[in-house]
Parts: C-alpha cells; structure tokens; sequence
C-alpha cells in the first residue's frame, strides 16, 4: 500500500467511526424508555464480514459495547450466513450471547452490496421492561427474569415479525414504549447501512476487506507498543461486594507477557442463588475496559484493540451458566473495574485511581395508586451515581458514573414518566474518602409517591456494607444507605415496598481517597468547608 | 422607523477584529480594527470614525445600528462574570453541579468536569415545590427568603439567580421570590422561567445561571456604548443581534444578555440566508472556516434553522458534553475545531490528526514565522500551493513555505516516512474528513441529505478547503460571495427585527385541550410581539411551532403549525403533520402510538423588503488564464500546473476551468479539478461541478 493510499484508508477509518455515530445518534433521537433516551444506555458498531468488530461509536456504554464486540459471531453462528437476506434484522436478548441480561435488545443487521455481504451493524438498548419478576435480584432463575427472546429474525427480507411483537406486546408491562424501542433499535442499524453504502460509493469500493486489514494492523501496532511498555509478572487483587443476602468475594490475578495482559477470576464467590450473578461475557466487557483506560485509553476500540486483554474463569459468579439469574450483573459487574485496577495499582505503582462508588444505584419503581384509587400504574427507571475514586493528582469526581458510561435523568423527565416527586437529588457531605486527593461525593436521593399512590422499588445498590477503599493512605468513601423516611432501613438488593405518605432515601457512596490525607494543601482543605463538601474538620471517615 | 434602507452600520465584535460595515444607501463601507479587551466599545467608535470618513457622512447621518459581539461568550469562556447568587428548590443545590452524572470522554481516566458558574457556597436552597403537573406541593418559605436576602446583602454578589424545579409549568414561586428579593436588594434578578421556560432542570437552571453571571458586565457595557455613540454624534437607535438571529432593543439584551451568546456566528449565517434568498436557493449549507473553528449551518428557505438549546465554552477537544448548556432559541450550527491555525500531529496509530488545538492569530502558523514552530492547516495549504507566499493578506504577510515545510517535516513528514507535499495533502484530507463528518452527523440529527444543498462559503480558510469538502459531501454547487471576510457585519444588517418566545406545556394529544393552547400560545405571541414592535412598526410575520414525540420518548421533533387559534378538529391534522415530519427525520413513523405535544415556539419577525432577485449563471464565457503555479490535486494524488488569477481580474460571466486558484486579499478559492468557476452578477464566485464528475444520485 501507497503511503498516499494509507491517508486514504485512514480517512475510511474516520468516516466508518462517523456511520456508527450516525448509527447511535438515530438511536438516541428515536428511543422510547427514559434508559436509552436520556441516560444513553446503548452502544451501535459496524463489523465485517467474519463478525470482527471494526468500529464503534462513542456514544454508548462500555457494558454494551465490549459484549456486542462477541455478540455478533454469536449470530452469525446461530443464523449462518447462507441463510441471511438483504432486509434481514436478527434479534436477541439472551444474556450469554448478548450483553448478559434481558433487558438489553440486540439487534444485528447485515449489510448487503450488490447482492454480496459486506457488514454487519449491530446495536444495543436496554428497554424498560421485559416482563418476569421485572428488573431486579428476586429471580431464582432466568425463566423468572422475563421473556426470553433466543436469536431469531426480527424482520425477514423488510417483513416485520408480527408474532414476535405481539408475544412481546403480550409480556411486558410497558408495551408501546418496549414495542417502540425495537423499532427503534432496528431502524439505526437501517441508517448505519445507508452510510455505509454511501460512503462505498463515494469511494468506488465494493468490500470493507482492505480497510478492515489496515483498521486492524494498525490498532495491533499500537496496542502491542503499549504492551511492550508495561512491566511483566503477575499481581492479584481482591473486593468485596454486599452480595444479595452474603458478601460476595471477587478476586483476581493479572499477568501481563509480550502477547497481552491475561486476567483470571479463580478465587470468586460462588454463583448466587440470587439475580446478581454476571455471564462471562460481561465480565470480560468491564475486565477490558478497566484495562484499556488503564494501559490505551486513545485507541479506537475493535475486535484487535480488545483481542490483546484476554480473560478466563471457573465457573463462579463472575462466570455463571445459564439458567442462573443475572437480571443485576451490572451492579458486581460494575465492580470489576476497581478490581483489576487494583491489581494494576501493584504493577503500575502512583498511576491507578482509588476504589469508586462504581454500581450505578439504580432503582426501578413500579407505583401504582393504592387501593381503591383511581390512576394509572406507571413503572420508572432512575440512574444515580455516586462518587469516583481520587485519581493520582486529581480529586474524584462527584456522582458521576464510572465505570458506566450512561447518564442520569432529569428529575422533571423522570416526575412526568410517573406519579412520584423527587424531593432531593444533591450530593452527599463528607461522603468522599480522605486523602491528598479527596475521594469524589456521592449523593442524596429523596423519592415519595404522589399523593393517593404507593410504590415497590427495586434495590440495584452496592457498596454499603464494603465501602470504596482509599490508595496509598486515602481514607474510604462513606459506605451508602437505603432507608425510609421514619428511620427504617432496607436492604441494598431486591423489591421492597414504600407506602403512601412516606419517602425513600438513598444514600449513595464516596469515592476512596488517594494519598495521605495529612498532604493535602490547605487551599483544598478550606475549599471544601467553605463549599460544604466537608463539614468536619478531618475530614476523616466515619 | 425605518429598517430596510437608509444608512446602516453594523458592528461585530469578535475575539481578535472589530469588524465594522456602513451601509449607505446600499452602497457598503467596511473595517476591521483590532479589538480591545478592556474597553470594547473602543473599536466600535474607531471603527465608526474610519468608515464614516470612508462614506464621506457625519455620525449623526447613521439611522440604525446593530451590534453583536462576543463579549458574552468570552466572559463564559474566560470565567470573567460576576459573582452570583443561586436561589433554588431545597433538595437540589448541587444541579449545575452534578450536571448529567456522566463523563464525556469514557476512556480518560484524568478527566476534569467545568466548574459549575456558581460555586457550591453561593447556592441557596428554599423550601416550596411545584409537582409535574404545575401543582403547588409545597408553599414557598417566604421567611427563609428574607433570611437569604439578609446574607446576600451582607457580601459582595453582583447578580441573582432564581432557579426552581418544574418552573416552566407554574413560575409563581419564581415571580413570588423575585419579588421577596428585589424588595430587599438592589442586585439584577434573572429567573428561569423567564430567561428558559423550558423543562429539564440542569439546562435551565445553567441558563439562568448564565443570564445573570454575564449580566452586570453586559448591560454595563451596553450602556456605556450608548453614551459614547451619542456623545461622538452617532444617536441612533442601537439594536442587538441576538443568539436566535433577530434584533432585540439594548434594553431587553442588558436583561436576558445569555441571548447574545453565539451572536457573531448567528450573523454569518443570516449573511449566508441573504445570499441563499438573493439566488432563490432553498436548501443552503453555510460553511464559515476561520483561524480555530469551522461553523456549519443548514438554511432552508432562506431561513438558518433555529433550536432551542446549545452548548457554549466547551473545555475538552470540543468535546459534546465539555461545555455547558444554554437552553434560549439559537441559530442551529455546529462547531468544530478545525480552522487554519488547527495543529496537526500524529497519534499512536500513526494517523494523521489535525486539531482542535489551535495555534490562533499568536504565534500563528509556522509559515508566518512569529515563533510558531508546531504544522498547521495552513502550512499544509501553503505547501499544497492552495496560498500564494508572496500575496497573502495583500503581501501584508510574507509567508515562508520553508517554515512550513520544516514543520511539517518535523511533526508528521518525518514520523510517517512521508514527503512534506504528502503529509499536507493528508492534513488537509484529515481536516476536511472531519468537517464532512461534523456536517453528516448534523445533517441526520435534522433528518435531512444535504447532497442536494449548494454550500456558501466565508471566513478566510472557507474558500481554500469548500471544493474538497462538496466532493466530500456530494454537493455539487458551491458560492464563494463578496465580502466573506466581514461576512457577520454585513450579516446583521440583513436580520429582521424578530423574537422568539419558547415555553413547555406536555399535551398529550389524545387529551389535546385546545383552550389550554390558545391561552399558551396568545401569551407567546404577546411576549414576542412585545420584544419585537420595540424596534419595528412594520408588518409582522408569525411562525408557530410544536415540538412532539411519540409519549415516552425524549426527543422532540419540530413540527410547524398554522398561526391561528386551534378548535377540537385541529387534532387529527396535527397528528398527521406530526406523522409525516416524523418519517421525514426518522424513515418511518409508528403505528398506535401515543402522540404528545411538548414545546411551543412562537417566532415573530417583521418582513424584510426583499432585495433584488439574481438567478444563478452556470454557464459563463471561458476566459484564459495566463499564470499559473504548481499545486497538488488530491484527486489524482500527483501535483500539477494550476492556472491562478486575481480575483479582481475576473468580471461577471466569467467562466475559469478548474484546476484554478482565484486569489484576492484575504483569501484563495481553490477550484479542483472536478469544478468550473463561474464569476456572478454580484461578484460571487459559484463553483459548479464537471457534468462527468457528478455522483449519480
């Protein structure tokens, strides 16, 4: 290849990550659940052929986009390729083949050239509701856990599957805007393909062959050069989470050689008897993103990009078969990063941030108005965040998703999806860890039902009973807090019920501290009494 | 008054010049001074003194004047505002804090948020709730208010901020607040429901936030300009060009000045609409490319399009997300950092990238030799022989292709085993891809192709980069108009005097209540009307839009309505119109679903005088072109003799045959070969691209 000619590719390359934006900007504009549309719970990519992922937009959540990276391949083997039309949509929301619980659709489009396969567009949602025991921990199986949709056509030749959506209609508890949401989600692969195709016009190609070949040498280049930098051995970790009604140990050991860094899970919890057990494939997603802002955080993610972080396990609750219950894998699976950061820190000693609140705490409601009153159920869905570890020269950042990439909801958006009042969303004093660099707040939320309404709530929260540890002599966020209004607390996992006249409040957890709290300026020490970040004068954790 | 002829002086601000136009009696006079931070109202009357004595009148001769700037901007930019005080619901102090919760880069683990406007101590929390529907949940505190009044008085805050949850709905509290504090204060109080009556509380409340940190230092300015306009003889009325593209009164922009924000850019693209009307253009893409960024414009119907929120001072590679929002009714465009002065470099995959870095006008490119040593878009156009070194800015500036070509050598040549005109072809090719990608992804975000737009270009960098950038994007038109250096200026004299009012009322349409919108839209169109008769009494025109979803989703799409009062039958209709917009941005529309109207805008604007009518000559008369140079054409990828010719030299109906570089003062439009040059009646320059170079569509 032409050096010119490698500008040329390069500017392919740049324009196929613009597909997928385009991909997941219709998306984002399209959605019905408040999860997608607002807090961008979704990823979109285009992959070849052989089901390689080439590019992905950056729009999107890791959880989604490194699990889709496999899910393709897992289409292409149930499908086969003989068997795939121009028009064809494939569907799925099957946690081991897709992005590891119900709740997220996958659709996989194929993307046809005169008559030829040349792509494929894939993209991911989570959708609100997918019937069963609805979004939390209580399932004892996944036949408990809702619908199961295994992979199957969703449109066939432009033909709608009629039956599927009725059977779908027939099972959830928010049928138009689940409904809406698969149309959706197939109509941005539809728009991913026609860039696609316009893009191969305008440069009189056929085939994606070349320029997946360039796309996947060079991130190869790039990615063992940071290979090669990084100190060899191994370095092992361990957290624990609250688990559902028993701590959970999580443990890993990474080893890094020439070829990659290798990441194993032996020494994990058992599987749960609970919904938080995570499908390998979604321990992989958040095992390499850690990895990846770690050690490449500017190179563009593709099947190369994560072919160098490699992970195995025995079976566990980082590795859980079918049919256990993985509704929440997202709450322990949040937690993995802080994990493989942890044994990171040991390789890589002042360059890894401190434990964060990590598990989005999220929580679903189902109101309804109590009995004998008028009104109409309603099920939410908010995201809240609490605070982030302390980086190595840098406070952690208050309420702010990570590892997750989503957002939280406006509480005027979430107020007219249902009949609730928010009566606070504000970040939580003396939450964050001590520190040099003081860990990130976490927050305080405040939820009563309407007048005439009583609600149940799913708890999806973790770090209460094991809070975000500090790094290098940081203090420990402050653990989190479920409770009601009178003083009753609640458990962090599973569906309890607040009654009319009272209100929900959820404490969410800080961020660990970096460095010794005994060095940090003075200037940081008075700003945050002033601004109230801290109301006592340590600053020492409870 | 009169508004539409006369003598006229437009004057734009802007972060390096002061560009001023005097209009006399359709005959324009214009400058550029250097802007001068501490007293901005300086240049204006240098500015002012220059053209005047240009156009042989006194001052006291100009009947109108019309002024943006971006000293709103800049003070947002630069955190150089005043400090406010936040009054908010208790329970959410910390809004414009926790912004969306989300980091907008999800791989850099060291990401910095903006600070909040408003720090964390100066935020004041007061009980009293309006619930979803509008209700009163709670009464306000009003004794906690007198307390609050007491602590702001007692410190040095220069401009309150009053900021409550669902305030778009019930702006009581809000009023009633007001109120409480003006009694005790003598401090400017913005609210939010008047600055944003629009629902999702981190955007409004940011908004207001914005209003009344900019506030003292705007309307300070403004006033003061007016008294130095009338103490040098200028006493005209003095009107703002405002963020949406119309005029407001000084008074009403010392009030709500977050709607200068973005005002010099709005010009340009009401330049652009004028010249899209001028030539009966319908669908238009205004491309202005300066030192740092490129803005890019969808104009339909000779109209730029409008949205109702943006985002300003972005922090972090321009980064969507790194800024903070304004929810007021802007001129919809897109920015990216791409400019002549964007620095290339070479990443870890050993591709080139150009920007958003800039090396702005100081030290400049390393061409120009002011100590600049880092490759930008302009040394790669100097080395590709799209710049003349002898001839740029009048031969004002030397540029010295050695330097450029030492510093592309340095910072990519050398690291990619290229030869220089190779790595500025691909700092070119990089910079324009990302300009393409910008306008693309823009482009579905409106539901719209653009290949069928003829694109206008302006800023100095526009004409060099506009004929790659259409084959880029499958235009096949694109118009390089006289006057494109103070393209803004020139802008603001064409604006009407116009407003636009923007409040939320959700309607769910099977429950479509239309007293309810009559109400809502009467006082729309009395607040608009109002902000508009105080600088026209001249016909009006009215524009009504609804902005619906299907219910549950979260993004609306703008839909237009008739202006007139609505009855019962109106429903089917407006769900159909609903339908049929909603298939035009997103394919097709759904079945069943619910439909629901969430925002109405109300844009009043009185009705130009159309100006003269030109049709576009495609065809010419072929001229010769005697010089010539070597350039490189990406097409073919090799270098190659280019006929070069003064701008100047050409007249109308002159046709050039591209390969040609036309050069004039500040600028070189560069005419590939896929494109022809033909010179208009008006002295724009409309390239149309070879029958047998057209993508078939």
């Amino acid at each position: 290849m032409s050096r010119v000619d490698a500008i040329r590719m390069q500017i392919m390359w740049d324009r196929l990550i613009s597909v997928v934006e385009e991909q997941a900007m219709t998306l984002l504009r399209t959605a019905f659940s408040t999860s997608v549309r607002e807090a961008g719970d979704l990823s979109a990519g285009i992959f070849d052929r052989n089901g390689r992922m080439l590019a992905q937009a950056v729009t999107g959540t890791p959880g989604h986009v490194n699990t889709m990276a496999e899910a393709v391949s897992h289409f292409i083997g149930e499908i086969a390729l003989e068997n795939m039309r121009e028009g064809d949509t494939y569907v799925t929301n099957d946690p081991w083949k897709g992005t590891g619980h119900l709740h997220d659709i996958t659709m996989v489009t194929p993307s046809f050239r005169s008559g030829k396969l040349v792509a494929f567009f894939s993209s991911t949602a989570h959708v609100v509701d997918i019937g069963g025991r609805g979004f939390g921990a209580d399932g004892k199986s996944v036949y408990e856990e809702g619908l199961q949709i295994p992979i199957m056509k969703f449109a066939d030749r432009g033909e709608v599957n009629r039956d599927l959506l009725r059977l779908v209609r027939a099972n959830v508890r928010e049928p138009d805007l689940v409904v809406g949401d698969f149309h959706s989600i197939a109509s941005c692969n539809d728009t991913g393909h026609r860039r696609l195709m316009e893009m191969l016009d305008g440069a009189g190609l056929d085939a994606l062959d070349e320029l997946a070949e360039f796309i996947f040498s060079r991130t190869h280049g790039a990615v063992m050069d940071r290979i090669g930098a990084l100190p060899k051995g191994s370095w092992s970790n361990e957290l624990t989470s609250d688990g559902y009604d028993e701590p959970v140990r999580l443990a890993v050991e990474v080893a890094i050689d020439e070829s990659g860094v290798h990441m194993d899970f032996d020494g994990s919890s058992a599987i749960s008897r609970w919904g938080i057990n995570v499908p390998v494939i979604y321990t992989k997603a958040y095992a390499c993103y850690a990895v990846k802002c770690a050690v490449a955080p500017d190179i563009p993610n593709n099947s190369v990009s994560l072919a160098a972080f490699s992970i195995s396990s025995p079976p566990n609750i980082l590795n859980a078969a079918r049919p256990a219950p993985v509704s929440l894998r997202h709450v322990i699976g949040h937690l993995i990063p802080d994990l493989v950061l942890g044994a990171l820190a040991k390789a890589l000693p002042g360059k890894i941030l401190a434990e964060g609140a990590a598990a989005l705490w999220n929580i679903h409601i189902s109101a309804r108005p109590v009995a004998g009153g008028a009104g109409r159920p309603a099920e939410i869905l908010m995201f809240n965040s609490g605070g982030m570890g302390a980086r190595p020269g840098l406070d952690g950042l208050s309420a702010t998703a990570f590892p997750s990439g989503v957002q939280t909801m406006p509480i005027e958006a979430t107020e007219h999806t249902g009949p609730v009042v928010i009566w606070r969303k504000e970040l939580r004093p003396d939450s964050g860890g001590a520190g040099r660099y003081r860990g990130g707040l976490g927050q305080v939320v405040e939820i009563a039902p309407m007048d005439g309404y009583e609600f149940d709530f799913s708890a999806m929260f973790d770090r209460v009973s094991s809070p975000a540890r500090g790094r290098d002599g940081g203090g420990a966020g402050a653990p989190g807090r479920v409770l009601l209004d009178d003083g009753t607390e609640f458990r962090p996992k599973g569906w309890q019920h607040v009654p009319a006249g009272r209100r929900l409040i959820l404490h969410l957890p800080g961020g660990g501290g970096y460095g010794d709290p005994g060095e940090r300026s003075p200037e940081a020490v008075a700003s945050d009494v002033v601004g109230g970040y801290v109301t006592r004068m340590t600053g020492q954790d409870k | 008054m009169e508004t539409g002829q006369g003598i006229r002086l437009g004057a734009d601000i802007g972060g390096t010049f002061t560009d001023v136009v005097l209009d006399v009696c359709g005959t324009p006079y214009s400058t550029k001074v250097l802007t001068s931070h501490d007293a901005p109202e300086q240049a204006i009357l240098d500015g002012i003194e220059l053209v005047t004595a240009d156009a042989g009148i006194r001052p006291a001769e100009i009947k109108l004047i019309i002024h943006g700037t971006t000293l709103a901007t800049n003070a947002l930019i630069e955190r150089r505002g005043s400090r406010v005080a936040l009054i908010t619901t208790e329970g959410f102090r910390d809004v414009i804090e926790m912004r969306t919760e989300s980091r907008f880069e999800q791989y850099d683990l060291d990401l910095v948020l903006p600070a909040p406007l408003v720090p964390r101590e100066d935020r004041f929390a007061v009980k009293g709730r309006i619930s979803a529907r509008g209700e009163v949940l709670q009464p306000l505190d009003e004794t906690a208010l007198d307390r609050i009044a007491n602590q702001i008085a007692g410190q040095d805050f220069g401009s309150v901020a009053i900021g409550f949850i669902h305030s778009y709905l019930n702006a009581g509290h809000e009023k009633r607040a007001r109120e409480i504090l003006a009694g005790r204060l003598s401090l400017p109080i913005s609210i939010s429901s008047e600055v944003s009556p629009q629902m999702r509380e981190y955007e409004r409340f940011n908004t207001v936030c914005v209003n009344a940190y900019v506030r003292p230092r705007m309307s300070g300015y403004l006033l003061r300009l007016r008294e130095r306009l009338a103490k040098a003889g200028a006493v005209c009325p003095v009107f703002m060009i405002h963020s949406g593209g119309g005029l407001i009164s000084l008074e009403t922009a010392a009030e709500y000045p977050v709607r200068l924000v973005e005002s010099g850019p709005a010009g340009g693209a009401i330049f652009a609409a004028d010249i899209s009307r001028r030539f009966s253009l319908d669908r238009v893409l205004s491309y202005d490319m300066g030192g740092t960024t490129a803005k890019i414009c969808l104009i339909e119907g000779f109209r730029p399009r409008t949205a109702r929120s943006f985002e300003v001072a972005r922090t972090y590679r321009f980064c969507k997300g790194s800024g903070m929002p304004v929810s007021v009714p802007v001129i919809e465009m897109i920015e990216i950092g791409a400019g002549g002065g964007s620095i290339a470099w070479v990443d870890a995959m050993d591709r080139i990238q150009a920007g958003p870095e800039s090396s702005s006008s100081e030290p400049g490119p390393a061409c120009y030799r002011r100590g600049g040593d880092r490759p930008t878009v302009t040394d790669a156009d100097l080395i590709l022989g799209k710049l003349d070194p002898g001839n740029f800015a009048g031969g004002k500036i030397a540029l010295s292709p050695d330097s450029a070509r030492r510093a592309i050598g340095a910072e990519v040549a050398g690291k990619l085993g290229l030869e220089p005109w190779a790595a500025a072809f691909g700092i070119c090719e990089v910079v324009d891809e990302n300009m393409a990608n910008a306008a693309r992804v823009h482009a579905v975000e409106n539901g719209k192709d653009i290949s069928g737009n003829v694109m206008i270009a302006f800023g100095g960098a526009a004409p060099l980069h506009a004929a790659r950038l259409c084959e880029k994007l499958g235009i096949d038109r694109f118009l390089v108009p006289r006057g494109a250096g103070v393209g803004s200026a020139i802008g603001f004299l064409k604006a009407p005097f116009g407003y636009e009012a923007v409040a939320s009322q959700i309607m769910k349409l099977s429950r479509f209540d239309p007293e309810a919108l009559n109400r809502l839209l009467d006082s729309l169109r009395s607040t608009a009307e109002n902000f508009v008769r105080s600088g026209t009494d001249g016909e009006l025109r009215c524009e009504v839009t609804a902005f619906m979803r299907y219910a549950g989703q979260g993004w609306e799409i703008p839909v237009p309505m008739a202006d007139r009062a609505f009855s019962a039958e109106d429903r089917d209709r407006i769900a159909a119109d609903f339908r049929d917009t909603y298939a035009d941005f997103f394919g097709r529309a759904i079945d069943g679903a619910e439909i629901e109207l969430v925002t109405w805008s109300v844009k009043v604007q009185d009705i130009r005088p159309a100006g003269a009518t030109l049709s576009l000559d495609t065809r010419g008369r072929p001229v010769r072109i005697r010089d010539s140079r070597t350039v490189f054409d990406p097409d073919e990828g090799i270098e190659r003799r280019v006929g070069v010719v003064e701008r100047g030299a050409l007249s109308c109906g002159d046709r050039v045959t591209g390969p040609a570089i036309i050069v004039e003062t500040e600028t070189s439009t560069v005419v590939t070969s896929a494109f022809d040059a033909v010179v208009q009646d008006d002295g724009a320059i409309l390239a149309i691209r070879k029958e047998a170079r057209r993508v078939p569509r």
